[in-house]
């Protein structure tokens, strides 16, 4: 590691100052090495697989989801068995649901006590969806946060906000843009944001330059 | 929405009223402050799940409690004007939630 130092108990420190957590964190990492729980190795595998996991997953399954009605159902049916048919790996724990957003009804996710949120299908989440100013704007006032992110929405569009506090990640399925009727998936892709899988806004109208 | 439901115990079915205790201890609580005390209706049974305020104490989870999706009227929960068709959606556990008539 370039940016560490060897101390005297032969122990790596990065060199910047770290928090207390950080440091705390890094002390219960070595030990868990040093007493053979587990490798350097293994950390370094789980590292690798977090970072492989990103929103273009997320994109891949609204894509299909919007051109093939019957992926469609069963992805909103059993979101892991659909993700498992995409060779998406989400098996955990949790229970994953999918929101299907329309013209009349747009959800949007938050976890108001923690960072909930559908990482073995997103990866993880960005760092305003973890700040306080989210946590308490969302569920106070979505359509501000909306607002800040380009979507205007006229009162008789119902926002459902959804505090995912428990057991349950939630993934919005966003509106399929006007005028893509005969898109292939693979271009659909690309308007499939991250934050429109938060529901926060819409998926973009045309793709991105 | 999917994914069925493979058992749930609880006392509510989707439409009932419901309240939020309103309950303030220590432990690993994971209902929002800022429902608790607020009223609501069961939108969805989520099913039985491990009880996270054991689970999060080195503890079994058990007995297991279901899980429900409550909805709340935006205008209930916050003591200001809000658009009247939004909705706030809020995992709660059943031991939280009691009977409104």
């Amino acid at each position: 590691m370039a940016d560490s130092v060897t101390d005297a108990d032969g122990h790596e420190h990065p060199k910047h100052e770290l928090s207390h957590f950080a440091k705390r964190i890094y002390a219960i990492r070595e030990l868990l090495v040093e007493k053979g729980v587990i490798s350097e190795k293994d950390i370094q595998c789980q590292i690798e697989y977090q970072e492989a996991r990103t929103p273009a997953n997320g994109a891949k399954l609204v894509a299909r989801a919007w051109t093939d009605p019957a992926f469609k159902a069963r992805f909103i049916a059993d979101p892991k068995a659909a993700c498992a048919e995409m060779g998406i790996d989400a098996t955990a724990i949790n229970e994953f649901v999918v929101l299907e957003n329309s013209e009349k009804v747009r959800h949007m996710v938050v976890c108001t006590l923690c960072s909930c949120y559908p990482r073995p299908i997103l990866g993880r989440p960005p760092d305003w969806y973890k700040s306080f100013n989210y946590r308490q704007r969302s569920v106070a006032d979505p359509r501000g946060v909306m607002r800040e992110f380009g979507l205007e929405l006229p009162d008789d569009v119902e926002v459902r906000v959804h505090d995912s506090t428990a057991d349950i990640r939630y993934i919005v399925l966003p509106l399929r843009p006007a005028g893509t009727e005969n898109w292939r998936a693979a271009d659909l892709e690309k308007l499939v944001t991250r934050d429109s899988m938060i529901g926060v806004m819409d998926a973009l109208p045309e793709i991105p330059q | 929405m999917g994914r069925a439901v493979t058992s749930a115990t609880g006392r509510f079915r989707p439409g009932d009223r419901v309240k939020v205790k309103f309950e303030d201890r220590p432990g690993h609580l994971r209902t929002p402050w800022y429902i608790r005390g607020k009223s609501g209706w069961i939108e969805k049974v989520y099913g039985d799940f491990l009880n996270p305020e054991s689970l999060a104490f080195g503890k079994d989870g058990l007995p297991k409690k279901t899980l429900y999706l409550v909805a709340f009227n935006q205008a209930d929960v916050w003591e200001k004007s809000a658009v009247p068709k939004d909705k706030l959606l809020v995992d709660i556990y059943d031991h939280w939630l009691e009977p409104l008539a």
